[in-house]
C-alpha cells in the first residue's frame, strides 16, 4: 500500500487565507497539515490589510472598511464578505493583531481596524486606503503628515523619492525627496538585502547618521520598507530616536520586506499551535469516494506522497499563483482538484475588453461555493482566500480582507465539521511550546 | 511658426523614409525627416523580423525574390549589427502540397536564391520541436533583422551626415507654387507649434499613409491597400532559425526567432485604414493552430504579445482589385510630374522590409535627377552606425556584456538587460516622455512581465531628471499600462495570464496606480 500522512485536516496553500485556517485549526486542536506548491503571495505583499478600499467604478476612497465590506456584500451576493459577513472579518483582524502581537518579533504589531481606513504612502506617492497595518507604517498615515521627507536608496531601483514626494506634494502634503547610500558595493541591491544590512547595528547607526544630515525640518520621514528584517523593532525606533521624528515604511515592488516578516509570525504561530508545513509538495492527484475527496498526492522525493484528512482546505489562490488557468481555448479550471469554478463569462462573451483600467469580465472568476464556503464540486473542501469568487480584490483593495477572514471562517466551519471547537483569540500567544519545529521541506 | 529650408524634406519615419534619409544624406543632401509619431513605430515596428532570402517569392514573385536575395546579400554587410544569422528552412509539413518543392527548388535556382535540400532527420535534429512528419527540408539564407535597432541606425546615420530627424511632427499640409510641391507645413505635436518647411524635393515615404500625403497635393489614385496582418511573439524561441512552410504563401507560415523570443505570422487582410490595429479573435485561435502544424505543442507555449502590422501594398487605380496577398510585393516609385504634373514630389511605397535599401535608392537617384546633380549611391557599401565591424549580433552577447558591467550598472529591466545608463543616454538624445518611446529604442518592457517592473523604474528616472512634471510621469505609466494591454489581452491565457494578474496586483494593491493624487484623485 502507498504511504500517506493522515491529518485532520489538510491545507492546500500556504498564503495568509491557508496560514490563517491552519492556525486556527490547529489551536482549535486539530492535526493540520498544510502543503503548498511554493511559500504563498504573502512574501510578496505590501504588508499593510486591505480589507476594502474602493467601490469599483469609484474614484473616492471608502472612509471605513466596515462601511465597505457593506455596500461590497450588498452589491454581489457572490462576494466573499456576503459570505463571511463583517463579524468574521473583524474577529479575524482582531485575531491577527493579538497573533502578530504574541509573535517572534518582539514589540512589531498591527494597528488599525475596521471603522477608519487608513491612508498609507505607496511607492507612487498614492494613498492607499487600508485597515490595518504594521508600526512600522502608521506613521505614513496621510492626514497625519505635514511636511515630510521621503528618502531613497539608490541601489534600490525598486522605490523612487521624487515621483512619491511630488504625487504627495499633488495631494496637498508638503513633502520633499532625497537620497542616501546605503552601499552594498553593488549598483543593485534588494530591499531584502538592504533590510539585512540594517538589521546589524553598527549600518543602522551609519544610516540615521546619513539620514539626519538630510532630512532637514521635515516632521517625518518615509523610507522604503527596508527597515529590518529580524530586527524591524528596534531598526524603526532607533531611527524614530536618532531623527527625533516619526519614521514610516513605503512598501516596494515585490519581494516585500514586511511581507516576509508576516510570513514569518504566521509560519512561527502555526509551527507553535502543532500544525506542520509542508513546501514543495504540488498536488498531482486526488481520490474520490462520492462527493468526498478522500486522498490527494504531491509530486515530492523523501517524504509522504499522499495526504489524507477528514477535510480539506483548499487556499491556493487564483490565476496569479497557478491554481485556476485559461487554456488558449478559453478553457478555465481549478488545477489542484478539478472543482468547478463561477463567475466565468457566458460561452462566446468577451473574457477581456480593450481598455486595460475598465472592469475586466474575467476578473471575478473562482472556485464555485455555497454559502458555507463549502466547493460545489466535493462535499468535504473549503475554500478560501484567492481562489474564491466574485472579487476584484487588487482593485478595490480587499485581498488581505478577504484572505484572513475567509480563512478565519473556514476555520470555523471545519472545526464545527469535525467536532471541534476554535479556540478563543487570546489562546494564540499560548501554545504548546513542543509544537515548536522546523519547516518540513519536501522534494 | 518656425521656418526651415532643405533640399531633401522625407515624410515617414519608417525603414524606407530612415533609408532615404540616410542614402540623400551620404551624397550630401541636405535633408529634413518629419514623422507623426516615433521611429518604426508604424508598419516597420509591427512586423516579425525576417530578413527574407527571397525563397517566399520564388514562385509567386520571382522579381520580388531577386531583390530580396540581392538585398539580403547587401545587408548582411551594411547593417550587420541589426542582423542575426539564423538561417531559415523551408519545411514540408502534412499539410503542404509536395508537388510545391519542385516548384521551389526550379524558382529558387531562376532567382538565384541559394538553397539546399538536408534530410529530414538533420532538419529535426537541429530543429527538434518541428512537426516530426515534415517529408522534406530546404536550407536557405533567411536571417532575422531587428527593425528598431535598424531604423535607429539609419537616422543615426542620417544624422551625421547632417540630415535633421524631427519625430512627433505630423505633415497637416504641403505647400506649393503653381503645380510644383515645395515643402509641407507640419506640426510639432510635443511643443505644439508649427513649422513651415521649404524642400526642393518631396519624398512621401509615408507608407500605408501615402495616399493620404498624396491626396494632401491633390493627387488622386496613389491606392495604397493596406493590408493588415497579425503577429504573435511567443515567449521562447521555440525554433532556431527561420522556418517556413514551403507551400505558395498563406497565413500563419512563418516562425522568426529573434532577440528571444519567435514572432509567427501572417496575417493577410484588406482593410481600409491604415491605422486599423484589430486583431480578431477568430484570427488568433487560426494563427495558433497554424502554429500547431510547425511545431506541435504550440498552443501550449506562452503567448507574449499580439500585433498588427499594415503592409503598403500599392495598387494602380487601372487594374481591378486584387486579394490583398496577390499584389506584388515589389515597390513603386511614383514622380508625380510625369504621372500627374505635380513637381517637386515623389512617392515611394510598396515593397517590404528586406528591400528598404534598394527602395532609398532608387529614390534618391531621382532625386539627382530632379535636382540635376547627379551622385553616385554610397549605402551599398557604408556600414551602418554600430555594423562597422561586420559582426553579426549574436543572442548571447548582450548578456555577456551585462554580466562584465553587473556590480557597476544598475538593470532598470531585467527582462531585456537594460541598464539604467542607456535608458538615460537614450533620454537625454530623444527628450521623450512616452515609455513605449524607450520599449522601441530599448526593449524596455518587452519581456515576460511586459513591463510589470520596469516601467514603474522608467517612470521614476524619467520624472527624477527633473523636467518632466509629476502629472505627465504618471500619465506616461498609464498611457503604457493601457498601450501594452491592447497586444495582450487578445492572446491573454496560460502563463501570460498568470503574470499579467501578477502585475496587476502589482501596479493595484502595491502601488494603487488608478488613484494617484497628481491624476486629479487627491484626497
Amino acid at each position: 500500500m502507498r504511504g500517506s500522512l493522515r491529518s485532520d485536516v489538510v491545507v492546500i496553500g500556504a498564503g495568509s487565507a491557508g496560514l490563517t485556517a491552519a492556525i486556527r485549526l490547529a489551536q482549535a486542536g486539530a492535526q493540520v497539515t498544510v502543503i503548498a506548491k511554493g511559500a504563498g503571495s504573502t512574501q510578496l505583499a505590501p504588508g499593510w490589510i486591505d480589507v476594502a478600499g474602493y467601490m469599483p467604478g469609484e474614484r473616492a476612497p471608502l472612509a471605513s472598511a466596515r462601511r465597505g465590506i457593506e455596500r461590497l456584500s450588498a452589491r454581489r451576493p457572490d462576494h466573499p464578505y456576503a459570505l463571511i459577513g463583517v463579524q468574521a472579518v473583524s474577529d479575524a483582524l482582531g485575531w491577527l493583531l493579538a497573533t502578530v502581537a504574541a509573535g517572534p518579533l518582539s514589540g512589531y504589531t498591527y494597528h488599525g481596524g475596521l471603522d477608519v481606513n487608513m491612508r498609507l504612502v505607496t511607492a507612487l506617492g498614492g494613498l492607499r486606503p487600508s485597515a490595518c497595518a504594521p508600526i512600522t507604517f502608521t506613521a505614513g498615515e496621510a492626514a497625519g503628515l505635514r511636511r515630510v521627507a521621503i528618502v531613497g536608496v539608490p541601489a534600490l531601483r525598486d522605490f523612487h523619492p521624487r515621483l512619491c514626494a511630488d504625487n504627495l506634494r499633488a495631494a496637498g502634503i508638503e513633502a520633499s525627496a532625497h537620497s542616501v547610500a546605503l552601499d552594498l558595493r553593488r549598483a543593485d541591491a534588494s530591499a531584502l538585502e538592504l533590510a539585512r544590512a540594517l538589521d546589524d547595528t553598527r549600518a543602522r547607526r551609519a544610516f540615521a547618521a546619513s539620514l539626519a544630515a538630510v532630512v532637514g525640518s521635515s516632521d517625518a520621514v518615509g523610507l522604503p520598507a527596508i527597515l529590518g528584517l529580524r530586527e524591524a523593532p528596534a531598526v524603526h525606533s532607533e531611527l524614530q530616536e536618532r531623527l527625533g521624528r516619526p519614521v514610516f515604511e513605503i512598501p516596494t515592488l515585490p519581494p516585500s520586506v514586511p511581507g516576509m516578516r508576516l510570513y514569518e509570525i504566521l509560519g512561527h504561530a502555526l509551527r507553535s499551535a502543532g500544525g506542520r508545513l509542508v513546501l514543495g509538495a504540488g498536488v498531482v492527484s486526488h481520490e474520490r469516494s462520492g462527493d468526498l475527496v478522500t486522498r490527494i498526492d504531491t509530486a515530492t522525493a523523501g517524504s509522504p506522497s499522499g495526504y489524507e484528512a477528514e477535510c480539506y482546505v483548499l487556499a491556493s489562490g487564483g490565476f496569479h499563483s497557478g491554481a485556476l488557468e485559461l487554456d488558449s481555448r478559453w478553457q478555465a479550471r481549478e488545477t489542484v482538484l478539478g472543482l468547478p469554478l463561477s463567475g466565468l463569462p457566458r460561452e462566446g462573451a468577451p473574457r477581456f475588453v480593450h481598455d486595460y483600467f475598465d472592469e475586466q469580465p474575467f476578473s471575478r472568476v473562482g472556485v464555485a461555493v455555497d454559502a458555507d464556503l463549502r466547493s460545489m464540486g466535493a462535499q468535504n473542501v473549503f475554500v478560501a482566500g484567492a481562489s474564491l469568487p466574485g472579487a476584484v480584490p487588487w482593485r478595490e483593495g480587499s485581498g488581505e480582507g478577504i484572505a484572513l477572514a475567509s480563512g478565519y471562517r473556514v476555520a470555523e466551519l471545519v472545526a464545527a465539521e469535525l467536532g471541534a471547537t476554535p479556540a478563543p483569540q487570546s489562546s494564540g500567544a499560548a501554545a504548546p511550546a513542543e509544537g515548536v519545529g522546523p519547516d518540513e521541506r519536501a522534494g | 511658426m518656425i521656418a526651415l529650408a532643405t533640399e531633401v524634406l522625407v515624410i515617414g519615419g519608417g525603414t524606407t523614409g530612415a533609408g532615404v534619409a540616410w542614402d540623400a544624406a551620404l551624397r550630401g543632401f541636405d535633408v529634413i525627416l518629419v514623422e507623426r509619431g516615433d521611429l518604426a513605430e508604424g508598419t516597420s515596428g509591427r512586423f516579425h523580423g525576417l530578413l527574407h532570402s527571397g525563397g517566399r517569392y520564388v514562385v509567386k514573385d520571382p522579381r520580388a525574390a531577386r531583390e530580396c536575395i540581392a538585398e539580403n546579400r547587401l545587408l548582411r554587410r551594411v547593417a550587420a549589427d541589426c542582423i542575426e544569422d539564423c538561417g531559415g528552412l523551408f519545411v514540408t509539413t502534412p499539410w503542404d502540397d509536395p508537388a510545391y518543392a519542385e516548384q521551389f527548388l526550379a524558382g529558387c535556382a531562376a532567382a538565384g536564391v541559394d538553397c539546399d535540400e538536408i534530410p529530414v532527420a538533420q532538419a529535426l535534429r537541429e530543429e527538434p520541436r518541428l512537426h516530426p512528419q515534415i517529408s522534406r527540408a530546404f536550407r536557405v539564407p533567411d536571417a532575422a533583422i531587428d527593425v528598431w535597432k535598424t531604423v535607429s541606425a539609419l537616422a543615426e546615420g542620417a544624422r551625421r551626415s547632417g540630415a535633421r530627424i524631427l519625430t512627433r511632427h505630423e505633415v497637416r499640409a504641403l505647400s506649393g507654387a503653381g503645380d510644383t510641391v515645395t515643402g509641407a507645413l507640419v506640426h510639432d505635436l510635443r511643443r505644439g507649434e508649427d513649422v513651415a518647411i521649404e524642400a526642393r524635393v518631396t519624398v512621401n515615404a509615408a507608407g500605408a499613409w501615402a495616399g493620404q500625403i498624396a491626396a494632401l497635393a491633390g493627387i488622386e489614385g496613389v491606392h495604397v491597400r493596406p493590408g493588415r496582418g497579425i503577429m504573435i511573439a511567443m515567449n521562447h524561441r521555440l525554433v532556431q532559425q527561420v522556418v517556413n512552410r514551403c507551400q505558395m504563401p498563406t497565413d500563419g507560415d512563418i516562425l522568426v526567432p529573434i532577440r528571444t523570443v519567435s514572432v509567427i505570422g501572417t496575417t493577410d487582410e484588406h482593410t481600409e485604414n491604415p491605422d486599423d490595429h484589430t486583431v480578431p479573435p477568430a484570427e488568433v485561435d487560426s494563427m495558433l493552430d497554424e502554429g500547431e502544424k510547425l511545431v506541435p505543442g504550440f498552443r501550449q507555449a506562452r503567448a507574449l504579445r499580439v500585433w498588427t502590422g499594415v503592409r503598403p501594398l500599392f495598387q494602380d487605380g487601372k487594374v481591378p482589385a486584387l486579394a490583398t496577398r496577390d499584389l506584388t510585393r515589389a515597390h513603386a516609385l511614383l514622380d508625380h510630374r510625369q504621372r500627374d504634373g505635380v513637381g517637386g514630389l515623389i512617392t515611394i511605397t510598396g515593397g517590404k522590409l528586406t528591400t528598404f535599401r534598394l527602395m532609398a535608392q532608387q529614390t534618391v537617384d531621382l532625386v539627382c535627377w530632379m535636382l540635376s546633380r547627379m551622385r553616385p549611391c554610397a549605402t551599398g557599401s557604408t556600414p551602418l552606425p554600430g555594423s562597422e565591424s561586420g559582426e553579426h549580433h549574436r543572442l548571447g552577447e548582450r548578456l555577456a556584456r551585462k554580466e562584465a558591467t553587473l556590480r557597476e550598472r544598475q538593470i532598470v529591466c531585467e527582462c531585456e538587460l537594460v541598464s539604467r545608463e542607456r535608458l538615460e543616454a537614450v533620454l537625454d538624445e530623444t527628450e521623450t516622455t512616452e515609455i513605449d518611446d524607450l520599449r522601441r529604442r530599448l526593449r524596455l518592457g518587452m519581456g515576460p512581465c511586459q513591463g510589470g517592473f520596469c516601467s514603474y523604474r522608467a517612470a521614476g528616472i524619467m520624472h527624477a531628471r527633473g523636467s518632466l512634471p509629476v502629472a505627465r510621469a504618471d500619465q506616461a505609466l498609464t498611457d503604457f499600462l493601457k498601450e501594452r494591454w491592447k497586444g495582450i489581452w487578445p492572446v491573454l491565457y496560460g502563463d501570460q495570464l498568470r503574470q499579467m494578474r501578477f502585475d496587476e496586483w502589482v501596479f493595484h494593491a502595491v502601488l494603487d496606480v488608478e488613484h494617484l493624487p497628481a491624476d486629479g484623485g487627491a484626497s
